[in-house]
């Protein structure tokens, strides 16, 4: 193997610019395949803090009969917190959230809202809420930028929100924008409106109640609370997962098409050496070498292009995707908007499992996509082949 | 065996499938050859001297009938075994040289030696004689590509020899060189023959190599017509 490993060096260095052509365009595919696994994990490994940070922190509790995706239980979806639940709360181990329906009426437009109430002191979660504190009667209220964008509101403007309590009345009063916040995490911005908890708590006759309650992210399950569930990292970015998952199947077409493109060139530089090659697998054979050492040696020459490339690679694509990294991948205009959880800027990241992964993926592939023409080699006539005739 | 029969062909025969008939390219061929000899298969183009002289460097079997090289019939011998054979005991001269063209002249006569496993230093040693003796030190990092014809042979005798095999094998090794160059080789051919004592066979037609031979083996029509040893040369 090492005699083929010589040979095979020898080979390629000889074969000087064919072989650096092939060598280019697998290294090319080497740094692309990275550069977007690289986006994705980074772009996961955000969306993921981001959502801890200013969402769910270390786990939610929901009321039982909390069901985000169903609004005919939302009316029914609040209880009130136990003693021990409020003394968690003062201790900043828990932040209650009370949700309800509401309507909200922008410039005289009618627009539904989830109307949400948060302690303004809570320090749980980086919501910016210490901003819904009174401070002239008014019920303060804030909204997050694609809110504001889609209601036309700015802060110091009044809106008047519609509710119905928790005994079916209907109530309706004004509320001030005293705030517009900046997330990147859309379930907290698109449609929702926050108050404080002790207003909200007061609007909807639930003195005392909460809809969910967020944990610190150091506490996390801090035991169980009669009448609420626990929901965990895993079950609360399940959504953001299985889009993950996708955007990986999708990178995979891409890691698919680049690698057939850069194999495409490694099979035709093989099929080609093995048809202009006869007389050299000849001489070989003549020196020496049986067909099987023929075949091993024109594999390894095909998959050292791998080994090269992945060192070529290793030259220009380290500073290219550390430099990535360093500075971000700017998202298109509106990407914000698309409800999803992203950055105006996505920071790649790069694991040594990705890097080792890759390269041993196009390692094996390159190797088999080497030996396949090789096995001609075994069908030849070491007399014909000696003296370059083609079979 | 007798040590001093190399080779041997007992009732050799080889023939090929042309379409729907049969071609016999090698008839009832019976030949010995000793230690020593400077042997050549003369004949016209189609009498058999590659198909024997492929045989007897274990390139090919023979159809029937036996040829026995070294002790090891050739019949029986499995790839590997006629791989190593080759590696170990035969060295050949091909008419157009079969150079590696990526390689350099080094690198092509050291190529056998890296075959043998032979050690690093031994390796140097063994291929800087080979090119001395060849006259070729001066090019060995030059490549096949910078050469002529005629120093191109010369490397090919020398990656044949660099073994010091007990047998080389050359297949009409001065059909691409000029008269000069055709002696100068064969002078070559027949200096390592003597000091050496490598047994030459050479497949030809060319006046210029029958006249150094010291044994002309004629071949018409796959059969052997005559077989003249020389002396005095």
């Amino acid at each position: 193997m090492l005699l083929a490993l010589k040979l095979a060096y020898r080979n390629l260095m000889g074969a000087k610019l064919r072989t650096w052509l092939n060598v280019l365009v697998l290294s090319f595919s080497f740094v692309v395949i990275i550069w977007q696994k690289g986006i994705i994990n980074g772009w996961d490994q955000q969306a993921q803090r981001d959502t801890k940070d200013w969402e769910i922190g270390g786990g939610q509790y929901w009321q039982e009969d909390y069901d985000p995706y169903d609004p005919f239980v939302l009316e029914d979806s609040h209880a009130r917190l136990s003693d021990a639940t409020e003394r968690a709360v003062a201790k900043g181990k828990l932040a209650p959230i009370l949700i309800s329906q509401a309507t909200m009426y922008p410039e005289g437009r009618i627009q539904n809202i989830l109307l949400k109430g948060i302690d303004p002191n809570q320090q749980i979660i980086e919501l910016p809420s210490s901003n819904l504190v009174s401070k002239n009667g008014n019920i303060p209220a804030m909204i997050g930028r694609r809110n504001a964008k889609s209601s036309k509101l700015k802060i110091g403007d009044y809106v008047t929100i519609r509710w119905r309590d928790a005994k079916g009345a209907f109530d309706a009063e004004e509320v001030r924008i005293v705030h517009i916040f900046k997330t990147n995490v859309p379930t907290l911005d698109a449609g929702v409106l926050w108050i404080p908890l002790k207003k909200h708590q007061e609007m909807m006759n639930l003195s005392g109640e909460a809809t969910i309650l967020v944990t610190n992210q150091e506490t996390g399950f801090d035991g169980s609370i009669v009448g609420w569930d626990f929901k965990d990292h895993y079950f609360l970015l399940t959504e953001f997962r299985q889009m993950i998952e996708a955007k990986n199947a999708s990178g995979y077409v891409m890691f698919l098409i680049l690698m057939s493109l850069a194999m495409l060139a490694i099979f035709d530089t093989q099929v080609l050496s093995i048809f202009r090659r006869q007389k050299e697998i000849g001489t070989h054979i003549a020196l020496g070498m049986t067909q099987k050492q023929v075949i091993v040696l024109f594999t390894v020459e095909g998959a050292m292009h791998s080994v090269l490339a992945a060192i070529l690679a290793a030259v220009y694509g380290i500073p290219l995707l550390a430099y990535q990294a360093s500075v971000g991948w700017t998202m298109p205009a509106g990407t914000g908007d698309m409800g999803i959880t992203i950055a105006e800027k996505v920071y790649p990241a790069y694991s040594l499992g990705l890097v080792l992964g890759t390269t041993v993926i196009v390692l094996i592939v390159t190797t088999i996509v080497s030996f396949l023409p090789t096995r001609r080699i075994s069908k030849m006539r070491p007399t014909d082949a000696i003296r370059g005739k083609i079979q | 065996m007798n040590n001093s029969n190399l080779i041997t062909t007992r009732d050799l025969v080889k023939t090929f499938a042309m379409g729907d008939h049969e071609f016999t390219a090698l008839n009832e061929i019976n030949l010995v050859f000793k230690t020593g000899e400077f042997a050549g298969l003369i004949g016209p183009s189609g009498s058999g001297k590659t198909t024997l002289l492929n045989i007897l460097g274990s390139l090919d079997t023979p159809t029937r009938g036996e040829a026995v090289v070294l002790g090891q019939s050739i019949n029986e011998l499995t790839s590997k075994k006629m791989a190593n054979l080759r590696n170990h005991h035969l060295g050949f001269i091909f008419q157009t040289y079969n150079l590696l063209a990526v390689y350099t002249v080094y690198e092509n006569v050291e190529l056998p030696l890296l075959l043998l496993k032979m050690p690093a230093t031994e390796r140097k040693q063994t291929v800087l004689q080979s090119l001395e003796w060849v006259g070729l030190t001066n090019k060995m990092k030059s490549r096949p590509a910078q050469l002529s014809g005629g120093e191109c042979q010369r490397v090919s005798i020398a990656r044949a020899m660099v073994k010091t095999p007990k047998i080389v094998l050359a297949d009409e090794p001065t059909a691409n060189l000029d008269a000069k160059n055709s002696h100068n080789i064969l002078q070559t051919m027949e200096k390592l023959n003597r000091e050496l004592r490598t047994t030459f066979i050479f497949a030809t037609h060319d006046e210029k190599v029958i006249q150094y031979l010291r044994r002309k083996i004629s071949l018409n029509d796959g059969q052997v017509v005559s077989d003249e040893t020389i002396t005095g040369k």
